[in-house]
């Protein structure tokens, strides 16, 4: 492996921590609405109140490595999905600060809105972001060379309303490892429903893609693709039926496991899909690529730092274990 | 519109905004560690009051900071593209390196600071604050290395519109790196002892919780009285590396228009800037001033503003004035701060209800140089983006000005809105008080697992239940 794949493999590492790791956090945002009273509001949040700051460091970590490594996918893509990323920010901003404000506000009102509007409109612009990515986009010299509003079509608004019933899924299935009696009844059913939609979506999108990319197409019929790539429908499919017979069994951590699992096999099968190009159907990870100083010294500290983040990430995040009550001790 | 001027704009907008939440937190950080030491060491109650008290403040802060920070994160690539690419493979890094050495160090333990009082022991907790300073730390190291190299680039190699790195040590430690990280950070502890300072003294004037705040003013006090006359010092020190490197930026700060070829070079306390016909209105002028701070000497030569080419100059009455303003806020702040510790130190303080009033007032004035100072320093780099070499108009993404005007109004709402809420629930949070109630966390962390108690920002609730 050379370098250059190396940093995409991080780069990928840590957007699916981000994704599923913030998407918890975003999609609890998103069922926010559907707690009864203030009470149940606050308990929702206090599943993820210490934990939220340090899932979102993984987009500034995702974008600082895009950009240091992958300089020409940084610039291209942000002028290029410059809308979308804007609101997208914006929503990661009321989201953010509802956390703080939400808890010191007399009346909460204002702030259960700006928490689910915020995280509703970082999620639906995700969404457009990705869409708008593998919609194609239209590079001349290294620099984007396109309209403001290439992102915008009927299959980038699909895939922004997909990912809402996705990190809904997700968030259901965190919050009823965290959670007990009414609340950890209501997310059981949230996790089915989303599941089934989160397959309708991934189904469509399946199907959708190659229409975009007949590239895609190719590479999956061809070798070495062919030999793998049907793996990840197949994972997917056995995570999504893993899932509903684990929320059958009521069961705390496999649902969330599961969920993972049906994410992961998206990505994967998306990452594969697009292989080589970091920029589909233009640049490839080799064009876009920083120079081999700044890939090396960002590779040490990488390999020296990360470790220990993980450590004491795990760490902190094992002092919140736990069922989260409202009333003070659970037993 | 000019795409180029809207991007400046709104960089300039949401930076501005950014950098007060950032200037308070690693200051008042600083703070949190001494009191908790305080707490650990003299085992008074008070330390530990002051500490949940003053941590709420903070996290306020820093709430609002970590969201406003990412924005910035993105701007490079959003407003700035071609900038971005060109210099990615130096300034990149820096970036990269901030979130993983600062970003997750603060995320990782500002949740124990805040919500793990009864799941960590004393120690670990001491720990977790310091961990957090030492985070804040670090993110201040980074941003100031990259934002160094823009105004004094070194350790690169710079050919066919990119950026080489030749040398990371050069271009990290570049030369006016040193004393600009040290120039912000006292910027930070000052603006953040004067802010505690201000918000006691006005709990004091109202003789709400007198011990607990007189507690607060002093030791905020303390740091300032050390802080301030450091950064007088480092002041001039950055003076003359700016004017070592970057002499069309200080003839800028100092509205000197003429090279002195014979003679010394008059230090200008207050004029009216005329760019277009190169001089100065109304100057007050301290003679031989300028030489004796710049060259330390009275005759040394200073160079003026007109050896460079108007297109080479940035905007002088902006960079002048902004410079002026926060010199005069140092020097004020010194004087009060040794004033204040004086009376302190007479115990005269918490009489003279005039000195408090002054404290008061003083409160927003080191927020204010901070914004000075980086209006000085960006406006005084144009119309460079990296000095010297790349222009910022050269800088800028290829993008519709329709786009931009879009979201600069948007994000002018957005600080709008959480600007103002921001300062709605400091003031609701200062009003409610200290908190002189809450059991004190026990000196063991209890045996098996803790459920989280949701429904706090900081923590009451979770005492209420214990």
């Amino acid at each position: 492996m050379d370098l250059v794949t190396i940093w995409a493999a991080i780069v990928a590492l840590v957007m699916i921590l981000y994704v599923v790791l913030d998407g918890i956090a975003l999609g609890v945002g998103i069922l926010f609405p559907t707690a009864k009273d203030e009470k149940e509001k606050d308990l929702l949040m206090g599943t993820i109140a210490p934990v939220w700051d340090a899932n979102q460091t993984w987009l500034v970590f995702g974008g600082g490595a895009i950009f240091a490594c992958f300089p020409v996918v940084y610039g291209v893509l942000s002028s290029a999905l410059y809308i979308p990323l804007m609101t997208f920010l914006a929503g990661l901003i009321f989201r953010g600060v509802a956390f703080e404000f939400r808890a010191n506000a007399r009346s909460k009102e204002k702030w259960n809105r700006a928490f689910f509007g915020g995280s509703l409109l970082a999620v639906f612009s995700q969404g457009l972001t990705l869409g708008g990515i593998l919609t194609g986009i239209s590079v001349k010299g290294g620099h984007f060379a396109g309209g403001p509003l290439d992102w915008l079509n009927p299959f980038s608004v699909m895939v922004g309303v997909a990912l809402v019933p996705g990190y809904c899924l997700l968030a259901s299935c965190y919050l009823l490892l965290k959670t007990t009696g009414e609340v950890r009844e209501r997310a059981i059913r949230q996790a089915r429903l989303s599941a089934w939609a989160v397959m309708g979506f991934m189904a469509i999108v399946t199907v959708w893609t190659p229409i975009h990319y007949p590239i895609v197409l190719k590479h999956w019929f061809a070798p070495p693709r062919i030999y793998f790539v049907w793996t990840f429908p197949a994972f997917g499919l056995l995570s999504f039926l893993e899932l509903l017979g684990s929320l059958r069994k009521e069961r705390e951590v496999a649902p969330l496991l599961w969920a993972t699992g049906i994410f992961l096999s998206g990505y994967l099968g998306l990452v594969t899909s697009l292989y080589p190009y970091a920029i589909p159907t233009s640049v490839t990870i080799w064009e876009a690529a920083a120079q081999r100083e700044t890939l090396v010294f960002l590779l040490y500290g990488t390999c020296l730092v990360l470790p220990v983040v993980l450590g004491y990430l795990v760490y902190s995040y094992s002092l919140f274990r736990g069922k989260v009550t409202s009333d003070g001790y659970g037993h | 519109m000019d795409p180029v001027l809207l991007s400046r704009w709104q960089f300039a907008l949401t930076t501005l905004f950014h950098i007060t939440f950032p200037t308070l937190t690693m200051g008042l950080a600083v703070y949190l560690v001494v009191v908790e030491i305080l707490w650990l060491w003299r085992k008074e109650e008070i330390y530990f009051r002051m500490y949940r008290f003053w941590a709420k403040i903070f996290a306020i802060h820093f709430a609002v900071g970590v969201v406003s920070g990412i924005v910035l994160e993105f701007q490079f690539g959003t407003n700035f593209s071609r900038f971005s690419q060109s210099v990615a493979n130096v300034f990149a890094p820096l970036m990269a390196y901030e979130a993983m050495t600062a970003f997750f160090l603060e995320a990782g333990f500002l949740g124990i600071m805040l919500f793990g009082w009864n799941r960590v022991s004393r120690k670990v907790h001491l720990a977790s604050t310091c961990l957090v300073a030492l985070g804040a730390t670090f993110s201040a190291f980074w941003i100031m290395a990259a934002n160094s190299w823009m105004q004094t680039p070194a350790g690169f190699h710079f050919q066919d519109g990119k950026f080489l790195v030749v040398d990371f040590w050069q271009a990290i430690f570049n030369p006016s790196f040193p004393s600009r990280l040290a120039h912000m950070l006292l910027a930070s502890y000052q603006t953040s002892s004067f802010a505690v300072a201000g918000i006691s003294a006005f709990f004091l004037l109202r003789g709400e919780n007198v011990p607990f705040f007189r507690r607060s003013l002093s030791l905020a006090l303390v740091m300032a009285a050390i802080f301030s006359p450091l950064q007088v010092f480092l002041g001039d020190h950055n003076g003359l590396i700016v004017a070592r490197h970057q002499p069309a930026k200080l003839a800028a700060m100092e509205a000197h228009w003429d090279t002195n070829l014979s003679g010394g070079a008059g230090f200008v306390l207050f004029a009216l800037p005329d760019e277009r016909e190169e001089r100065n209105r109304n100057p007050i002028v301290i003679p031989n001033g300028l030489s004796l701070v710049i060259t330390r000497s009275l005759e040394g030569k200073v160079t003026g503003l007109k050896e460079f080419p108007r297109k080479d100059r940035p905007p002088v009455p902006m960079v002048f004035f902004s410079f002026r303003v926060m010199v005069a806020i140092g020097f004020f702040l010194l004087g009060l701060s040794w004033w204040c510790g004086m009376l302190l130190w007479r115990r005269r303080l918490w009489g003279s209800k005039r000195t408090l009033w002054l404290l008061v007032l003083a409160q927003p004035l080191g927020f204010l140089a901070t914004y000075l100072g980086w209006i000085t320093t960006e406006v005084g780099r144009q119309p460079w983006v990296v000095y010297g070499i790349v222009r910022t108009w050269e800088g800028v993404s290829p993008i519709a000005a329709g786009q931009v005007v879009w979201s600069l109004a948007l994000l002018a709402v957005v600080c709008c809105a959480i600007g103002g809420s921001y300062m709605w629930y400091v003031l609701r949070t200062l009003k409610a008080g200290p908190d002189l109630k809450s059991p004190i966390p026990p000196l063991q962390r209890q045996a098996g697992m803790i459920p989280f108690v949701a429904g706090q920002s900081g923590e009451e609730t979770l005492y209420r239940a214990v």
